[in-house]
């Protein structure tokens, strides 16, 4: 499915400082029997985000309007658990772009860079930087520049360099994804599958 | 050059290799479920285009699925729904199926072993992160996301790239009273959640070589809870014997060319891993889960850890422990608990379920107990009545579900009520996995079967005759 071609982002962010953020959190099990993309966004957090009678939890983060904008900041080891996509899906349907944090899990982060959630890995220290700097002022704004790969803090002008692989940054910026890749070598695949050994 | 045994199978199937970017990999086997393929069909609608090997990809219904009365319609009209798309793709695509009350149904990691779809040596995917589990035949097995499963479903093929290598390798006999599920959930809680996330894991030595098939099945199952792609064992004859005569296990000429293989299927003498741990099995004891996280066990004998003792932010290990209920420094042993299941990929073959019946034999269910046992397939209920196990359960006051994900992730009716502490056998305690507001100790068969006859978390050993 194409997403919005990502080059560089300027956005306040959204502050979730707890380690070890699990899939099921981002969206629980009992959202997922949707057969269509969508709506996922509403049920983003939800059992963090809403009380069991569906009224809004006042002090969690998505419910404060002190804080908003585009980019998500979580505690190490980010997305552990489930291979959901769904979860990459409320994300960027809640309307977030990028994802910060000190670690992801692996299958989190294939998910998000498939559907155009960029995942930006930081120091331990530069994600204590950007949660004080929100802290100080909740609007203040960051800047993650893909093509150069530096996620910065504009109030202090801190900035640290990120990793991506080159191809991933490509689709990224382009709007690609691996499917039209794939479908353009099927018949290198073909050649290929008649030679395994299964 | 040395190869490791998991280069050996990934080599074998790339494709080509994209300059500075990731391999595409070739997919030998693939299984879909009702939750996450419905969107990547949707996507190959869209694309206008078939599955180009509908032979390689098999579907089973599961996670979604009711464990009472399945022969009557699925009440939920969101779970019907998926079941329904579910089946429609499978026929649309020409994939074999097996719904909700078909013989060969169950969960996708049970039933993919039980009918040889698991293969040594294969590549096998799934959009489930357990699908781990299959790497105890020596495959690389590893969990999608619904974008890749639509690669797979139209080209075969996904692009990755290639982890890091670990291995893990525990020596020495394992104490009296000590599963497969204890040996795994004592190396998460050592690793944590992310200690081998970016990483392949092999496990060696001769604790997982004196394992049955299911027991390696249980190890590798859990190898995504501390962050790892997937982990493998190196295939050896009881996996030959495991797997010779399944039904989609080759025969004859074709085995013979697949032995051929097979048998290269080792690490090499000498090659290297990025990362290695080893461990000793003698030292490892029943482990239960006090927090939100697999990674959160203890050995049972052991006190819940302070806050000093873990490595980790304190204010994210204290809501973990408020979350629970419990407090730094106590003992697990004794805490009340009010429901019990059994099942899952993890543990919900036959040889759990004998290990239960054979624990709760003589004894009787716990009245504050609300058990819940699953079979996590068609074929293992069957041999759970075979074996005269149901006989057993039902005298001591169990009762049987039909097979399911079930209460592993509760999208079904088996939800945990909020604030109910539940000993299962499965595979995660997040906040919330097995219903809202559900807590979660996670364990071996014959800890919840201990647990199920004294109503409280009781270390088995203190049940069994040595
Ligand atoms: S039993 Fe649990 S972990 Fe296994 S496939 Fe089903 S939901 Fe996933």
């Amino acid at each position: 499915m194409a997403y919005d071609k990502f080059n560089i982002l300027k956005s306040s962010a959204v502050p979730l400082p707890i380690e070890n953020v699990d899939t099921d959190q981002i969206i629980p099990a009992r959202f997922l029997k949707a057969t269509e993309r969508v709506g996922f966004g509403d049920n983003l957090f939800r059992d963090w985000r809403y009380n069991s009678d569906d009224t809004p939890k006042k002090d969690f983060v998505l419910n404060n309007d002190t804080f908003s904008g585009k980019i998500l900041v979580g505690g190490k080891n980010f997305g552990s658990g489930s291979s959901r996509e769904h979860a990459a899906w409320a994300i960027y349907d809640y309307g977030f772009r990028c994802v910060v944090s000190s670690f992801f899990a692996d299958i989190f982060r294939n998910n998000c860079l498939n559907i155009g959630v960029l995942p930006v890995q930081v120091s331990p220290v530069f994600l204590e930087q950007i949660f004080a700097a929100i802290d100080a002022d909740p609007n203040s704004n960051f800047t993650v520049d893909l093509p150069h790969q530096k996620i910065s803090i504009d109030a202090s002008g801190a900035a640290e360099h990120f990793e991506i692989n080159p191809y991933k940054k490509e689709n990224m910026t382009n709007g690609f994804d691996d499917i039209d890749y794939l479908l353009n070598i099927k018949e290198d695949i073909r050649t290929f599958s008649k030679n395994t050994p299964l | 050059m040395k190869k490791t045994l998991f280069d050996k199978v990934w080599d074998k199937h790339i494709v080509q290799q994209i300059d500075q970017g990731p391999d595409v990999l070739f997919i030998d086997r693939h299984m879909v479920h009702e939750v996450t393929s419905p969107v990547a069909f949707l996507g190959l609608k869209n694309r206008d285009i078939k599955v180009m090997y509908p032979e390689r990809t098999f579907a089973t219904a599961d996670h979604n699925t009711p464990t009472i009365n399945q022969h009557l319609p699925v009440a939920d009209p969101l779970s019907a729904k998926q079941l329904d798309a579910l089946e429609k793709n499978a026929k649309e695509h020409g994939i074999s199926y097996w719904g909700l009350g078909h013989e060969k149904n169950g969960i996708v990691h049970v039933v993919g072993p039980e009918y040889g779809i698991t293969l040594p040596g294969a590549t096998i995917v799934c959009g489930d992160s357990h699908t781990s589990t299959h790497g105890a035949f020596g495959a690389i097995a590893f969990g999608i996301g619904t974008s890749e499963v639509e690669m797979v479903l139209s080209t075969q093929c996904i692009l990755q790239p290639k982890p890091k290598k670990m291995r893990i390798t525990i020596n020495g006999n394992l104490q009296f009273g000590v599963t497969p599920k204890d040996v795994a959930l004592f190396i998460i809680s050592q690793l944590t959640t992310s200690g081998a996330t970016g990483h392949f894991v092999e496990y060696a030595g001769d604790v997982f070589k004196n394992m049955s098939m299911e027991g390696r099945m249980t190890v590798c199952n859990l190898s995504i809870e501390m962050g790892a792609r997937g982990g493998m064992i190196a295939p050896d004859e009881k996996t030959f014997h495991y797997i010779k005569g399944r039904e989609f296990t080759p025969e004859g000429a074709d085995w013979d060319k697949a032995m051929g293989y097979w048998q290269e299927l080792f690490t090499d003498e000498g090659a290297s891993f990025d990362k290695e741990f080893i461990f000793d099995g003698a030292a490892i004891e029943p482990m239960i889960t006090f927090g939100t996280n697999p990674g959160m066990g203890i050995g049972i004998s052991k006190d819940i850890p302070t806050a000093d003792d873990i490595e980790g932010g304190a204010a994210t290990y204290q809501k973990a422990l408020d979350y629970m209920g419990f407090n730094e420094g106590e003992s697990m042993i004794g805490k009340s608990i009010d429901f019990v299941f059994v099942g899952s990929c993890t543990n919900g073959r036959i040889e759990d379920f004998r290990a239960f019946a054979e624990m709760v034999k003589g004894r009787k269910k716990a009245d504050n107990v609300t058990a819940w046992l699953v079979p996590g397939s068609h074929k293992v209920e069957k041999a759970i009545k075979e074996e005269g196990l149901l006989e057993i359960l039902q005298a001591s006051g169990f009762e049987l579900r039909e097979p399911g994900c079930s209460a592993c992730l509760a999208m079904n009716d088996d939800k945990v009520p909020i604030g109910k502490y539940a000993v299962s056998t499965s595979n995660r305690n997040f906040e919330g996995r097995q219903g809202p507001g559900s807590r979660t100790l996670l364990a071996s068969p014959i800890m919840a079967a201990a647990a199920a006859v004294t109503g409280k978390v009781t270390d088995p050993r203190t049940l069994m005759n040595s």
